[in-house]
C-alpha cells in the first residue's frame, strides 16, 4: 500500500474530519485534504488526482451517496477507492451503498482498529 | 307505550290545558314527545347538541391555556437556541481535546524515538562494545534525553490537562438536555390532549425509507438497522464484498 497516496476525507463535521486525519496520520497516510460536503469534493477529486476518498453519507450539499454515484459515474474516477464512514446503519442504506458501487463501510461510532482493517481490506482487493 | 296509556296521557294533556296549568302541560308533552318515535330523534339532537357544546368547551379551554401561549411563543424557540448552544459547547470542546492531542501526539513521538535511539548505544555500552569517545557521547545524549523527558512530560501534562477541562461541557450540556426534555415532555402532553378533544383517529405513521435517520438510538425504532460493524461486515459479504 503506497503510504503517500492523496486522500480526500469529506465530512460536514470538522471534528469528525480531524479524528480521521489523525487516524489515518498513525496508519502512515499523511497526504490528505478535507472537503466538508460533496459539491466542494467533486471539483477537488475532478482535478485533484486523488487516489482514496473517505466520504460521510450525511451531509447538506450534496449527500455522500449522491457524491459516491457522481464518482463512479465519471470515466476518470469510475476506479476510485471509496469507504464510506457513517452513522447511517439501514441495512437497505448499506445494501445502496454496496449497489452505488462503495468499496467499504464503516458505521459510526467506529474504532481506530475498524478504520484501518477496512482500509487495507480495500486496498488488497484493488491491488489483487 | 300502548294507545291505552297515551290516550290517558292525551286527557290529562287536555284536562291540565283547560285548567291552565302551564308547567304541567309542558312536562306531559314533553313526556308524551319523548315516548312517542319522534321522541327518539330529538333525543338524539339533544345529545348531539350536548357534546357540540362540550366540544367547544373543550377547545375553547385549551386555547384559552396559558400553557400553550407560553409554549410556543417562549420556550420552543428558547428550546432551539439551547440545543444550538449544546452544539457549540460540544464542537468546541471537541476541538479543544483535538488540538491537545493533536500537540501531544508528536512529543510523545520525539520522547520515543529518541529512547529508541540511545537504547540501541546503551544495549552496546551493556555488552562492552563501546570506545571511550562513544560513552562520552552516550553520557551526553542520555543528560540531553533526561532534560528532554523533563521538559516533554511538562509539555504533556498540560495538554492533558486541557483534555481534562474540555470535559466540563457535559455537566452543563446534560441540564440543557434535561430542560429541553422536560419541555418536550409537556408538549406532548398538550398535543395529546388535543388529539382527545379532535377525538379524530391518527393515520398510522408511515415510516418514509429515504429518509437518513443517523445514529441507532437503543429503544427507538428506525427500521431494520444493522447492530454494530459486524452487522455491517456480514450484510455486505452476504452481498458478496
Amino acid at each position: 500500500m503506497n503510504k503517500n497516496m492523496k486522500i480526500l476525507i469529506v465530512d460536514d463535521f470538522s471534528t469528525m474530519r480531524r479524528i480521521i486525519k489523525n487516524l489515518l496520520r498513525d496508519l502512515g497516510f499523511t497526504n490528505t485534504q478535507e472537503a466538508d460536503d460533496g459539491n466542494t469534493a467533486l471539483p477537488m477529486l475532478q482535478s485533484g488526482n486523488f487516489d482514496f476518498l473517505v466520504t460521510d453519507w450525511n451531509m447538506p450539499g450534496m449527500t455522500g451517496i449522491d457524491l459516491l454515484r457522481a464518482v463512479r459515474a465519471d470515466p476518470n474516477l469510475v476506479k476510485l477507492p471509496v469507504l464510506m464512514v457513517t452513522a447511517e446503519s439501514k441495512r437497505e442504506q448499506i445494501i445502496e451503498a454496496a449497489q452505488a458501487g462503495v468499496n467499504g463501510y464503516v458505521v459510526k461510532p467506529f474504532t481506530a482498529v475498524t478504520l484501518e482493517e477496512k482500509i487495507s481490506k480495500i486496498f488488497e482487493r484493488v491491488g489483487s | 307505550m300502548d294507545s291505552g296509556e297515551r290516550l290517558a296521557l292525551a286527557r290529562e294533556l287536555v284536562q291540565q290545558l283547560e285548567s291552565g296549568n302551564e308547567a304541567e302541560v309542558t312536562r306531559i308533552a314533553s313526556l308524551m314527545s319523548a315516548l312517542s318515535s319522534d321522541g327518539v330523534e330529538s333525543k338524539l339532537f339533544q345529545e348531539v347538541g350536548r357534546l357540540t357544546r362540550e366540544l367547544h368547551e373543550a377547545i375553547n379551554e385549551f386555547l384559552l391555556d396559558p400553557r400553550i401561549n407560553e409554549l410556543a411563543r417562549v420556550e420552543i424557540p428558547d428550546a432551539s437556541e439551547r440545543l444550538s448552544y449544546v452544539i457549540s459547547m460540544t464542537e468546541k470542546s471537541a476541538n479543544t481535546t483535538l488540538s491537545a492531542v493533536e500537540a501531544g501526539l508528536p512529543l510523545a513521538d520525539d520522547l520515543g524515538s529518541q529512547a529508541r535511539a540511545i537504547s540501541v548505544q546503551w544495549g552496546r555500552f551493556c555488552n562492552r562494545e563501546l570506545s571511550v569517545d562513544e560513552f562520552r557521547e552516550l553520557s551526553r545524549d542520555l543528560g540531553g534525553f533526561l532534560e528532554l523527558t523533563a521538559t516533554r512530560s511538562k509539555q504533556l501534562h498540560g495538554h492533558l490537562t486541557d483534555v481534562l477541562m474540555a470535559q466540563d461541557f457535559q455537566d452543563l450540556t446534560g441540564q440543557i438536555i434535561r430542560q429541553v426534555i422536560t419541555l418536550v415532555h409537556d408538549v406532548e402532553d398538550k398535543l395529546v390532549q388535543l388529539v382527545r378533544i379532535s377525538g379524530s383517529k391518527l393515520p398510522e405513521k408511515q415510516k418514509d425509507a429515504k429518509k437518513l435517520e443517523g445514529p441507532v438510538i437503543p429503544g427507538i425504532d428506525q427500521g431494520d438497522t444493522v447492530n454494530g460493524q459486524d452487522d455491517v461486515d456480514d450484510l455486505l459479504s452476504s452481498l458478496g464484498f
